[in-house]
């Protein structure tokens, strides 16, 4: 017997001798295990748990593993070593650590806002049921029943995982499967809406055909790049511009493709038109996280590849980057004034703020790019994100805190004469705009300066023009809202204003702290970004 | 010492602000007395720093304090650091005695107001970033304080926010001074491309070095700035509206200081404007037409107030006009800055008196032989009269003189506007002192006019009495030339005629002015407007269609680019394939209303984006 089976065992540990094993970083990669680690273990307790315990438990597994992924990240970014690991499919740099730290502090407020039970009857912002027809029966019995998607967690989770996956991809197949890995939990939250659940079930189907749409488009670029240069690595196809000639009609259509997938993502015009719609339609706390959390993930993946492996061809694609960045500018500060829904007209100015954005990117600051003398692209934009997503947050947060008898009341013209009826939540509000509009002694005010500086300096300075013009635009239609506030007479069947739980009360107290820090002392966070350095190959 | 003082004037308003605003109703009883208190602090700070100063020779006066740095990333580097030198703290004296009258006066005047308390609470947030603003070493840190101004000029404009009208003054001042606002924070960046820093000092030394392109472009971003804040043409229109403002607000913001603002940065950007003509002459022209502008406008208003707002837009003209001249002017630009600080607030607060005794009401066709009910009043603000006239020995004399004999030494035509714009200033001014407090009584039935409280008073008769010394700053050993000699430079200009040939014509047309509006104005005034009135009328009435002007340039393209893009973005795609097939088959006689919200129709416009991607990546290969 031992006879016949000897060949077999040889045959079977033959190629196993061949095998080299991947060196993984552990250490290095410790925070993103962890993130994913957290979302296994959700999935897990929501399949073994009582349903009574899960919202807390789950809930507690979120906060721990954002917690801990964010405290091993600041130790690897206090470390500041550069790495490529995971044999060459994660770059571990500073910008890369960065964007994971704001990511989990953003996930983290986030994830204390889906948790807030006290301001619709104890019931969160997510459907009972998903899966009942809406004004169905099995609905009514399970709101009844106050049951809930505590999925929720672990989709987070997983979003956020990959959205850090995705900030530090150093390959075109990581970056396409990081892509995945955040958009679909994302489709899925989206349609969870406890109230108006029909538009929030279209949001998903919209933000899911479109999202699949702009995926093919990435992935056909990803096929064309790898045609052009034999490899996916970002660092490879830089090293194929540099050296290879011919084949620029297929490196050119490469570059529009991959381009117009991460653009959709960023939410730039022409690629913005799911963005006001799927925000309207999902619930409040997950578009903030969207707008939050998706947009800085995008956009970092965005500079990366662009910068990394396609910085050799930039003169190309720059004036195209340049029309992007104008359009989505005047596009998103224009279309805002008309919006009468105030999740909307957020939407619009995350448009915008995606053009500002842009403009630092297309300015092309870099140190070894003849600019010594000032705040490169990266560091601008690294700064700006910061500055774009905690007061983001926070005015999603207090969106979800007007409300009447058909849940939040987001139409503008409810919101005439809140001053009078909450001067407080009002008056944060207002502050949150004045950020977006960038007044002084805001975190907006800063940020802009870090980017117009930047586009500036690296001597787009038509765009930054345009970028002052789009901003006095934009101004105009935050200032309309304080003055509805607070100019305006309290209609009698005014919307309420919830009283917020502990949760909402600590999303909007920390996003409200940022907003003022980042405004008044903008000093540590610049160095901050700062010392994340430049993307390495 | 110098040190803590400098800062204190900054912080005392400041907190006091945040105690006010913070504090909520339980600050109600006392908040008005701590919101008068912080300004008066300061003032004493001022004048502290003031004799401290005085005792150093000329040179060293200047002192700069660093507080802390703001940020410093790359090569750039932004200090919060306040310059106290002899032109900033002209401004603190002015800032924070005017200040401290009004708040005083306001004590009075706001005395019924619920909300009292929220309104010395911004008025002490406006007194803190005007300091900021004339304190501040660097450029970005004035435009710190250049926005909080405008913030507090907002929330004050709009502060009867029962009102629709305030709100939408209010609204309108904010959008206008942003525009203003995209001027200076261009320059700003500009200067740290140029420079490396926005600091003064580095922008002083390295102006010399300016390419006479960049130095234009400066000039013009700053003097866009400049134009906003201080409502020069073409960005005036703003400040009538602004009068929806409780008085007190209109004197203190929209008079004697905020809307200087735009002259110091003229006057603290002198090293750049020696380096453009262009730029400077830009600056002369805008203050030229501002001046006749103004004085039209004056003309024309029957709302006191309204007559006041052209007059402060006409007499800031005077000072642009004097700054864009260059060393020769800089000096009376900030001599003439005081004085009108001086009167013109002492005229509203003034204004403000008439309109308490009178039940609020601000049309002068209701008002009429005013001076017997009201003594101090009259009295007070016939001192202003004659001072903004320029009668001597009143303040106004003496920098207003200045300013048109310097005219008439660097350029006749503009000595000529300047001439004309004192003779008409005279015409309006004796319209308003007509109709106010001269002739018959044209009230309503339910008016009794009375004198106002002695807080109120009192500011009026301390701000008379310096609208009547002011000049000695002037004749008094010209003590303020040599003042502000070591800051801005000073040369002297050289009229045509002598000094005193100037001063007796400029005297003449001034009589002249106010001698047509005595015999004009002194037969009966219809209590209702005419409407029967020429077509000059008609365009003084109208701002000279400033308004009109800012829809048909501004607004209406605005609109139009707005309707096209949310078209576009709705169902523009949609359209454009759905019109094009419409045409093509010349089936469908009628457009379809389209629906929005299609996915096709998302998916179809991302396919038009990829195309343009493509299109655009290749033809930038290709050209």
């Amino acid at each position: 017997m031992s006879a016949v089976l000897m060949p077999l065992a040889a045959e079977i540990s033959r190629p196993l001798a061949d095998f080299v094993a991947p060196k993984i970083e552990y250490n290095e990669l410790a925070p993103l295990l962890v993130v994913f680690g957290a979302a296994c273990v959700g999935v897990l307790a929501e399949a073994f748990l009582p349903r009574s315990w899960r919202h807390l438990v789950q809930l507690a597994i979120s906060i721990l593993g954002l917690l801990v992924a964010g405290v091993l990240a600041v130790i690897l970014m206090a470390d500041n070593e550069d790495l490529i690991a995971a044999q060459g499919a994660i770059s571990v740099d500073g910008p890369a650590l960065f964007t994971w730290i704001l990511l989990l502090a953003l996930t983290l407020i986030s994830v204390l806002l889906f948790a807030e039970r006290s301001v619709d009857g104890g019931l969160s912002a997510f459907a009972g049921q998903a899966a009942a027809v809406p004004g169905s029966e099995a609905e009514r019995e399970a709101t009844a029943a106050k049951v809930e998607h505590t999925e929720v967690f672990p989709l987070t989770m997983f979003a956020v995982g990959g959205m850090m996956l995705f900030a530090s991809a150093n390959d075109l197949l990581t970056l396409f499967v990081a892509l995945e890995v955040f958009s679909l939990p994302l489709y899925l939250l989206c349609g969870l809406a406890r109230r108006r659940r029909l538009i929030s079930q279209e949001a998903a189907m919209k933000y899911f055909l479109l999202g699949a749409f702009a995926s093919a488009f990435l992935l056909y670029g990803i096929a064309l790049l790898y045609g052009y240069a034999g490899t996916m690595s970002l660092g490879g196809i830089s090293d194929a511009l540099a050296t290879q000639t011919g084949g620029d009609a297929i490196l050119l259509a490469g570059t529009g493709l991959i381009g117009v997938g991460l653009l959709f993502k960023v939410g730039a015009v022409p690629f913005h038109s799911w963005t006001p719609d799927v925000y309207q339609g999902a619930p409040t706390p997950i578009t903030g996280f969207m707008a939050a959390c998706t947009k800085i993930a995008a956009f970092i993946g965005l500079m990366r590849v662009f910068y990394v492996a396609l910085g050799g061809t930039r003169w190309d694609w720059a004036p195209m980057m340049w029309v992007v960045a104008i359009l989505t500018m005047v596009v998103g500060s224009v279309v805002a004034i008309t919006q009468t829904d105030v999740k909307r007209m957020l939407a619009y100015s995350s448009i915008a703020h995606a053009g500002f954005l842009l403009t630092a990117f297309v300015g092309l600051a870099q140190a070894g790019n003849g600019v010594l003398n000032g705040i490169t692209s990266t560091q601008a934009v690294l700064f700006y994100l910061v500055t774009y997503g905690f007061p983001t947050i926070g005015a999603f947060a207090v969106v979800t805190l007007v409300r009447d008898a058909g849940g939040e009341a987001t139409h503008l013209s409810r919101w005439a004469g809140l001053g009078k009826k909450s001067p407080l939540l009002a008056g944060i509000f207002a502050f949150f705009l004045l950020s977006f509009a960038g007044i002084p002694l805001t975190a907006g005010f800063t940020g802009k300066w870090a980017v117009f500086t930047a586009a500036w300096s690296g001597g787009a300075w038509p765009l930054v023009v345009v970028a002052v013009l789009c901003s006095l635009v934009a101004a105009f239609f935050y200032v309309r809202v304080i003055v509805l506030m607070f100019f305006s007479d309290l209609p009698a069947d005014s919307p309420d204003v919830a009283l917020p739980g502990w949760q909402t009360t600590a999303a909007v107290a920390l996003g409200l702290a940022a907003t003022v820090v980042l405004g008044l002392v903008p000093g540590p966070v610049l160095d901050l970004a700062a010392r994340a350095g430049e993307f390495i190959r | 010492m110098s040190h803590e003082l400098t800062w204190l004037l900054v912080a005392i308003p400041a907190v006091s602000a945040a105690i006010l605003l913070l504090g909520g109703k339980a600050t109600d009883a006392w908040g008005h007395l701590l919101g008068t208190a912080a300004p008066l602090a300061s003032f004493v700070c001022g004048v502290l720093l003031f004799f401290q100063m005085q005792a150093k020779p000329g040179e060293e006066r200047s002192e700069t304090v660093k507080l802390f740095e703001w940020f410093s990333v790359g090569g750039i580097k932004v200090d919060v650091t306040l310059l106290v030198d002899q032109l900033s703290i002209l401004f603190v004296l002015l800032i924070t005695g005017v200040g401290s009258l009004i708040h005083i006066y306001s004590i009075g005047y706001m005395a019924g107001d619920p909300r009292r308390r929220r309104f010395f609470a911004y008025l002490n947030l406006f007194i803190a970033s005007m300091l900021l603003l004339v304190l501040a070493a660097d450029y970005l840190v004035v435009f710190v304080g250049w926005e909080g101004v405008g913030l507090a000029s907002y929330l004050l404009i709009g502060y009867y926010q029962a009102k629709p009208s305030a709100a939408t003054a209010a609204k309108k001042a904010f959008v206008v001074n942003r525009v203003g606002d995209m001027g200076l924070s261009l320059a700003v960046m500009s200067m740290w491309a140029l420079f490396g820093s926005s600091a003064f000092t580095t922008v002083n030394a390295g102006a010399e070095q300016l390419s006479s392109t960049w130095a234009t472009l400066l000039g013009l971003m700053l003097l866009l700035a400049a134009c906003g804040k201080s409502a020069q043409v073409p960005l005036q229109s703003w400040l009538l509206d602004a009068m929806e403002g409780p008085t007190p607000v209109s004197a203190l913001i929209h008079a004697a200081t905020m809307v200087t603002a735009g002259v110091y940065l003229v006057t603290r950007s002198s090293a750049i404007y020696e380096q453009t003509d262009a730029a400077s002459t830009a600056v002369v022209i805008v203050g030229t037409v501002t001046v006749l502008v103004g004085a039209i406008i004056g003309c024309a208003k029957d709302d006191i107030k309204k007559v006041l707002a052209g007059s402060t837009m006409s007499q800031i003209g005077y000072m642009m006009l004097a700054a864009g001249l260059g060393p020769v002017g800089y000096v009376f630009a900030i001599f003439h800055l005081l004085m009108h600080g001086f009167f013109k607030a002492n005229m509203f607060l003034g204004a403000g008196s008439v309109m308490h005794g009178m039940n609020d009401d601000v049309d002068m066709r209701r008002y009429g032989g005013l001076a017997k009910y009201m003594r101090i009043t009259f009295v007070t603000f016939a001192f202003g009269y004659l001072a903004i006239l320029g009668i001597p020995p009143f303040s106004g004399f003496f920098s207003k003189d200045k300013i048109i004999e310097v005219a008439f030494a660097e350029n006749t035509v503009v000595g000529l506007c300047a001439l004309l714009g004192a003779g008409i200033t005279a015409f309006y001014m004796t319209r308003l002192m007509m109709m106010t407090f001269f002739g018959e009584k044209r009230w309503k039935e339910d008016v009794h006019p009375h004198e106002s409280p002695k807080v109120m008073t009192g500011p009026l008769i301390i701000l008379a009495i310096l609208s009547l010394v002011g000049g000695a700053l002037y004749f008094v050993g010209h003590w303020i030339v040599n003042w502000l000699e070591p800051v801005t430079g000073f040369e002297e200009a050289h009229p045509p005629l002598s000094e005193l040939a100037m001063t007796l014509i400029i005297l003449a047309v001034v009589v002249l002015g106010a001698a047509i509006g005595v015999v004009l104005y002194r037969r009966d005034i219809p209590r209702e407007a005419p409407v029967q009135v020429s077509p000059v009328t008609t365009f003084a009435r109208r701002d000279l269609f400033g308004d009109a002007l800012n829809e048909a340039v501004l607004m209406r393209p605005g609109q139009y680019l707005t309707r096209t893009l949310v078209w576009l973005d709705n169902r523009g795609v949609d359209g454009l394939v759905n019109g094009l097939a419409a045409l093509f088959g010349g089936l469908s006689g009628r457009m379809r209303r389209f629906q929005t919200g299609f996915v096709r129709s998302y998916a179809l416009s991302m396919v038009f984006g990829a195309a343009f991607v493509v299109v655009a990546l290749l033809a930038v290969r290709l050209s």
